[in-house]
């Protein structure tokens, strides 16, 4: 019983058109990035370009495939703010990372 | 005291007797081990990036043509065969075994397809370009031991998943298994995915070179 009421939930939320529509925006956002590259800019800002396309790239995926976004709050709330919060503390050396080049003799 | 208990349980999905995230155990173990290892894949990723942001000579080795043209190739491959794995689950929700195990398969064929085509660049790249984990000739030697860790370990989240959807592939079309199996190794498979949209843009486009 219990079993063929999840299963009814699940087949609500997406249909195969948003997989789809979902499929072509990621795949637009790879050209994006693609074309970007091509450019050839400098290092920070062609960074900062393409880890926010790929972040957003990220939720969508995350969102739709994965399916998260028809899932609980609780599920998401037990599970990103951890994840992100992670990932930001690995930022703080970034700024030395950056700053190492000038520091260099010569440079 | 029956009431009670139903007063209680009511009042907050925590307090016991409940799932509280109204998923199965399966789909919530996946996840938490997606989490860590996805806090893996960063702390691999930041490390590349600081090294690569901090060094100016950090070479390009990656042309135009033909080298991000087949690693975008193969961002295309893993792309579509998330998009397969969606059908798959969605066909096994609605209870089409035979069409799941079919759509299942378009995703191995997509997961082989990009195993092949990232040896064939590894390839390339020991032969050819002379890169190795230790040594590389473009002075920086980082290059090759962070190039080799980062996709050798996203390489083998690829056949491990080829493995998995393998074995779930054929219990569906024998008729076992059920949809939140598949649902389970799908999330797998779009996590493989996911680390691949930020290798891709952070190893390869940031080291293309345009002549």
């Amino acid at each position: 019983m219990s079993t063929h009421t999840e299963q009814v939930e699940h087949i609500e939320g997406a249909t195969t058109m948003t997989f789809s529509k979902v499929w072509i925006a990621l795949l637009v956002l790879t050209a994006i990035e693609v074309f970007l590259c091509y450019e050839q800019l400098p290092t920070v800002v062609m960074l900062t370009l393409l880890v926010g396309l790929s972040v957003i790239k990220a939720v969508l995926i995350i969102a739709y495939f994965m399916h998260l976004k028809f899932e609980r709050l609780s599920l998401f709330l037990t599970l990103f703010p951890m994840l992100i919060f992670c990932i930001l503390l690995m930022l703080i050396f970034l700024g030395d990372a950056t700053r190492i080049p000038v520091m260099r003799p010569g440079f | 005291m029956s009431s009670q208990v139903t007063a209680v349980s009511s009042a907050s999905a925590w307090e016991g007797g409940k799932s509280p995230y109204a998923t199965n155990s399966k789909k919530f173990g996946m996840w938490l081990f997606i989490i860590s290892d996805a806090l893996t894949f960063s702390a691999l990723l930041f490390a590349y990036t600081y090294g690569r942001v901090s060094n100016p000579d950090w070479p390009k080795p990656f042309d135009f043509t033909p080298s991000i043209i087949f690693s975008s190739v193969m961002t295309f491959c893993l792309l579509s065969s998330s998009l397969t794995m969606v059908m798959a689950v969605h066909q096994m929700n609605h209870g089409n075994r035979k069409a799941a195990g079919g759509w299942i398969l378009a995703t191995i064929a997509g997961g082989v397809a990009f195993v092949g085509l990232h040896l064939t660049e590894w390839l390339r790249l020991i032969n050819v370009e002379h890169v190795t984990p230790a040594s590389n000739p473009f002075g920086v030697p980082q290059f090759g031991a962070t190039f080799f860790a980062i996709t050798g370990l996203h390489m083998t989240h690829v056949i491990i998943g080829v493995i998995y959807l393998a074995i779930v592939c054929q219990a569906v079309l024998r008729g076992k298994f059920k949809a939140e199996d598949v649902e389970v190794s799908g999330l797998y498979w779009h996590f493989v995915d996911l680390v691949w949209m930020f290798v891709f843009p952070l190893v390869y486009l940031m080291s293309a070179r345009v002549n």
